[in-house]
């Protein structure tokens, strides 16, 4: 079973296409791409046992780290370019973002949103950094160092006049509707291209 | 562990061609000592070279013939281990340099002499240009893999580059693309350890019954240490003492260390030749994938058409993880379909050849089950 925000992607991709997806972790997304949909799927990935994993089930994916190893890829070289719940863990996501959509002529980005309303509310009523399913871990130890909500992440897309080709919204493992998705949505997954 | 022998085939091909060299010399008459394990397919698609390292050999899994000890790649190459035998036709050669049955310093030349220091010297191209004789004599035009580790992993990258299409895939294993001032260094101090021993009489030592075992000896100590991390030398021995209850006071082997050194050294001399040492290090302080493409990687590698996978390993610190990075690097450059992962264990650069659970798991992985 796919992740939902995964599966969401899995089925927009076109057959065929070549795709990098970077924080691809288990691999679990590029082996549905290429099994399923005849994709030439690449990943990169940060923690060396998933990579391993990966590399293990005859995935060609390599250890990197978004903020500073997509340089190397050309320009154009990707059909898309997938980003998914990694997003908010990355130093530069604005950089990484325009990284995205300078190696693929579409990107996938799924993330958090942090504008739900369980996270509001645990602000508002208990004056702390929420701890819910999405983001499980406590502020001092989450890999996860840039929250952003779906209304920021929209900002930044439109000031780097990046096109927003279809976006999509999770709740739970339900996709939900775009209505007051910023308040109502767990979770994004946006296609982006320029 | 103990496992039966594996079923193996010696065998020495000699080139009936002149092997032009990168010097600009050829060879003549030139032999290959090779071993093959398990059956090559019917549509010979199912073969996988193994290169081996610096002072390695063909008996990547059988006995070798002069210390009597298992092959050594024995963990990784057999039935139903990641290089499965049971799967795949595995071939492993001698290098061109060497001294196990290739024609190296040690042979004859046309004049019934030994070569000596008149062999021409080599580098990892030529050696891989006699491995691709030999698989040209077996009839192998695609291999599924090619696999090495350190100097085998510049073979096998030196084949992907030199050589397009003749390896489906590419594993290189705590290697480099171009060889670090470091390792240069290194074995700077291995030739001139040889060179400066009176019994190496300007390589002219054949025939004398006399060898530079002694700077042969410090070359292997001086190497050894180089494949080996603090770690490993830590626990192995720390700073216990050899076989007495306190310092001697004098430049006997007092620590464990210096005893285990030694013994390697001397025990090194046995199984290899001092100028095979001088020109097997040679070729590798000379590999430079990109020298000829103004230093850029990236366009050593443009057309390749191999899958690739690099390993480098956290303790190693002669061929350290940045160096199989920059291979990472300009692969994706070139487009090429590469993975890479740094593995953490705690043996310092002969990791690759030890115990390393993921490194199965990724050796398997990336070569598949064969046909």
């Amino acid at each position: 079973m796919l992740r939902p925000d995964l599966a969401l992607i899995a089925g927009h991709v076109a057959p065929g296409s070549r795709v990098l997806d970077v924080g691809c972790g288990d691999g679990a997304l590029m082996a549905v791409l290429q099994e399923e949909r005849g994709c030439d799927a690449r990943g990169m990935e940060l923690d060396p046992h998933d990579v391993a994993g990966c590399v293990g089930r005859g995935l060609s994916v390599i250890q990197g780290d978004a903020d500073t190893d997509l340089a190397f890829y050309p320009d154009a070289s990707f059909d898309y370019a997938i980003l998914s719940q990694t997003l908010q863990t990355t130093r530069r996501p604005d950089l990484v973002v325009e990284a995205l959509l300078r190696i693929g002529g579409h990107a996938f980005v799924s993330f958090p949103n942090f504008a739900h309303w369980r996270v509001r509310a645990s602000l508002m009523w208990n004056g702390r950094m929420p701890v819910t399913r999405l983001l499980p871990v406590a502020w001092y130890e989450t890999p996860n160092i840039h929250h952003a909500s779906i209304a920021d992440f929209r900002a930044l897309v439109a000031a780097r006049g990046i096109v927003v080709e279809e976006c999509w919204f999770l709740s739970g493992d339900r996709q939900t509707s775009s209505a007051a998705a910023n308040f109502r949505a767990e979770h994004a997954v946006f296609l982006l291209r320029r | 562990m103990h496992r039966p022998p594996l079923p193996t085939t010696s065998a020495v091909l000699e080139l009936d061609q002149p092997l032009p060299l990168d010097g600009g010399q050829s060879l003549s008459a030139v032999r290959i000592s090779y071993e093959t394990y398990g059956h090559l397919a019917a549509d010979r698609g199912n073969a996988i070279f193994i290169a081996h390292a610096t002072t390695g050999d063909q008996h990547v899994a059988s006995k070798h013939p002069i210390t009597g000890k298992p092959g050594w790649w024995d963990r990784m190459v057999g039935p139903g281990l990641p290089i499965d035998t049971d799967h795949f036709y595995v071939i492993c050669a001698n290098v061109l340099g060497s001294c196990m049955g290739t024609t190296g310093p040690a042979s004859l030349a046309a004049d019934g002499a030994p070569y000596a220091m008149r062999f021409p010297v080599i580098t990892i191209r030529d050696m891989v240009r006699a491995h691709v004789a030999l698989l040209d004599a077996l009839g192998i035009a695609r291999l599924h893999a090619v696999v090495g580790g350190s100097m085998g992993g510049m073979q096998a990258l030196s084949m992907a580059v030199h050589w397009p299409g003749r390896a489906a895939r590419v594993l290189a294993l705590a290697s480099t693309a171009a060889m670090p001032a470091q390792n240069i260094a290194f074995q700077e101090v291995g030739r001139q350890a040889i060179m400066a021993d009176p019994a190496w009489a300007g390589g002219a030592y054949y025939g004398t019954g006399a060898a530079p075992d002694a700077g042969l000896a410090v070359a292997r100590m001086a190497a050894h240490v180089t494949y080996l991390s603090e770690a490993t030398l830590g626990e192995k021995f720390g700073r216990r003492l050899q076989d007495r209850a306190a310092k001697s006071f004098g430049f006997d082997a007092d620590f464990q260390v210096e005893s285990y050194l030694r013994y390697q050294g001397a025990a090194f001399t046995e199984r290899f030749d001092a100028n095979s040492y001088l020109y097997v290090t040679r070729a590798m302080s000379y590999f430079d994938l990109a020298e000829e493409h103004d230093g850029q990687l990236a366009t050593a590698f443009a057309g390749v058409t191999a899958r690739f996978c690099l390993v480098s390993f956290d303790t190693d610190w002669l061929y350290p993880t940045a160096e199989s990075r920059k291979i990472v690097h300009a692969l994706s450059a070139a487009g090429a379909a590469v993975s890479f992962v740094e593995l953490s264990a705690p043996y310092g650069h002969d990791s690759f050849l030890l115990d390393v659970p993921a490194l199965d798991r990724v050796v398997a992985g990336f070569l598949g089950t064969g046909q």
